[in-house]
């Protein structure tokens, strides 16, 4: 028994109109593990999950959930794994209470078996009171709420999130963001797509970038994000400044006359650069990076791989 | 829990859906045969009827009754499945069924369920029905009647599953209910005995699956056929085999449903 919930060895798929979406992809995750799997679009990302879920025939290759080949028995793979799909995937003229009772039943749960969980799961994403409401009366956020619960309800020792937040606004998602690291901490693996890199920054322990069909970076966050040369950090003024401040060594720009944008380069100090500052007499109200840095490293990457 | 009660809690689970989701809808599902074929009887059987006088030994309407029965249920399984799984595809929520660990064989049934529900339950409101215009309506051979109303009712609701497989387009599963069943079936002595046909249209007629599934049925109620009961058995029996057959290995290659 390996400690991988999953294990994809030279995946390839190629569609019918001839798009290679994925070119011999290898790819591990550890078990517990919160694994962001980012690319562009077109990248295959899509078609990635749709074969670890079943909803896409790969072409060739292996993939293990849990150690189990889903060539030899895929139904008992299937057993370990929940999916929050990309698109809403669920009938819009059921009740809440009833969609998520009937995905029990899929996975063999009876429906009295099935109740008190349903209950406890929708009450934990803020859907209970809507349970007698039919799908299509719920919000763009609660239907999301509504695809977890779906996803969760046979209690999967995988969880995959296909861009479970897009479209749902900051509050409901951060909301959603503490429910799935909740979730994470006891015990179930999660791997996230997203396109909202400050999500996948804040959340995941690993990371892997797919482009082209190939896997072009895979290792953890925290080291992806140590390669990052250059960071750019915005910073509002207490006064505001006439002309560009010379300290030698540092990028400067003067996006207004209080808000200074400097450059830092890796093997430089951030303190360093406040005492040069305090030096000369300008003094700091507030500071944020000027981008996400995943987000650059992301493009990086993505821009060398062209 | 071991695997088998699993797997029956999950055709449970599909079935009920299907079942609610007919009863739901009952407006579009259950009352437009009732009330077509009670026109049926007042126009045919009570206005026109007595001046057409007996056919096959029978008074007309009493006649019209077996194929107006078969015709519902042949329709409503038909459409219930046809209409349900190209409704999963097209709301995409057949990946929830595609996700889950349930076989291939279980979702296929619960469908097949499904129509055979809607499917009997028309078959019996429109009998209640007609049972308004000739109330001394007695069946034969119940055993007969039932026994083909199922099987009835599982090879059209299969039919109808192939057809949603196929389908892409909501054209594509309205093209054979319309241009194929209803011609086949209103050909397929519904309305009239074959004897009453010239010798070269009997002819063509015997190749009309529909005259069997008709035929078979009034023998089951009023005991009277054009063509060979357990012949017709037999071929209901073989189709719904091959096309069960069919269904399953197409579910397993993911033909309509997988990328």
């Amino acid at each position: 028994m390996s400690d991988l919930a999953l294990k994809i060895s030279s995946l390839e798929k190629k569609y019918a109109s001839g798009v290679k979406a994925l070119d011999g992809i290898d790819l591990e995750v550890k078990k517990g593990d919160f694994f962001a799997l980012l690319g562009p679009n077109g990248a295959g990302k899509s078609s990635t999950i749709g074969i670890i879920s079943s909803l896409v025939t790969k072409t060739s290759g292996s993939v293990k959930i849990f150690d189990i080949d889903i060539d030899e028995d895929f139904n008992e793979a299937k057993r370990k794994l929940g999916v929050v799909a990309q698109e809403i995937n669920f009938s819009p003229f059921e009740k809440v209470e009833d969609i998520v009772i009937t995905q029990a039943g899929y996975y063999g749960i009876s429906a009295s078996q099935a109740k008190p969980k349903t209950e406890t799961t929708l009450k934990r994403l803020g859907l209970w009171e809507k349970r007698s409401e039919q799908a299509r009366n719920l919000s763009g956020g609660l239907k999301r709420r509504l695809m977890i619960a779906k996803a969760l309800i046979h209690d999967p020792e995988l969880l995959i999130l296909d861009e479970p937040t897009a479209g749902v606004d900051i509050e409901l998602r951060r909301g959603m963001w503490d429910f799935i690291s909740e979730i994470n901490n006891q015990g179930t693996t999660i791997i996230l797509t997203t396109h909202y890199l400050e999500e996948a920054e804040q959340l995941c322990k690993n990371i892997a970038i797919i482009d082209k069909g190939k896997i072009v970076e895979n290792t953890s966050m925290k080291e992806l994000l140590s390669k990052l040369d250059v960071q750019s950090f915005v910073l509002d003024l207490n006064q505001p400044l006439n002309n560009l401040p010379s300290i030698s060594g540092y990028t400067m720009t003067l996006s207004d006359p209080s808000t200074l944008v400097v450059a830092i380069e890796k093997d430089k100090s951030i303190n360093q650069f406040f005492a040069e500052l305090s030096k000369i007499g300008i003094s700091v109200k507030s500071m944020r990076n000027e981008s996400n840095r995943l987000e650059e490293l992301f493009m990086e990457i993505v821009k060398s791989n062209d | 829990m071991t695997r088998n009660k699993e797997i029956l809690n999950s055709l449970i689970t599909l079935t009920v859906r299907e079942v609610r989701r007919f009863l739901r809808i009952w407006v579009q599902t259950l009352v437009p045969p009732a009330v077509t074929m009670s026109l049926y009887f007042v126009i045919f059987g009570s206005l026109i009827g007595p001046r057409i006088g007996e056919m096959n030994g029978l008074d007309y309407i009493q006649f019209m009754i077996p194929g107006l029965v078969m015709l519902s249920v042949i329709t409503s399984s038909y459409a219930n499945v046809v209409s349900s799984f190209f409704g999963v595809k097209f709301q995409r929520s057949i990946e929830e069924l595609m996700i889950s660990p349930m076989p291939n064989i279980v979702i296929l049934t619960g469908f097949i369920i499904g129509g055979v529900a809607r499917g009997v339950m028309v078959g019996i409101i429109v009998f209640l029905v007609s049972l308004f215009f000739y109330p001394d309506f007695t069946i034969v051979d119940p055993l007969l009647t039932i026994s083909v109303l199922i099987l009835t009712a599982i090879l059209f609701s299969l039919m109808g599953f192939l057809n949603a497989i196929y389908a892409d387009t909501f054209d594509d599963i309205s093209v054979v209910p319309t241009f194929v069943l209803t011609p086949l079936i209103y050909l397929g002595g519904v309305f009239y005995s074959i004897t009453i046909l010239p010798e070269f249209w009997q002819k063509v007629s015997l190749a009309n699956p529909m005259l069997y599934v008709v035929n078979t049925f009034r023998q089951g109620m009023l005991g009277v056929s054009d063509i060979s009961v357990s012949f017709s058995l037999i071929m209901q029996v073989f189709f719904i085999i091959l096309f069960g057959a069919f269904a399953l290995h197409l579910l397993k290659k993911g033909t309509g449903i997988r990328q």
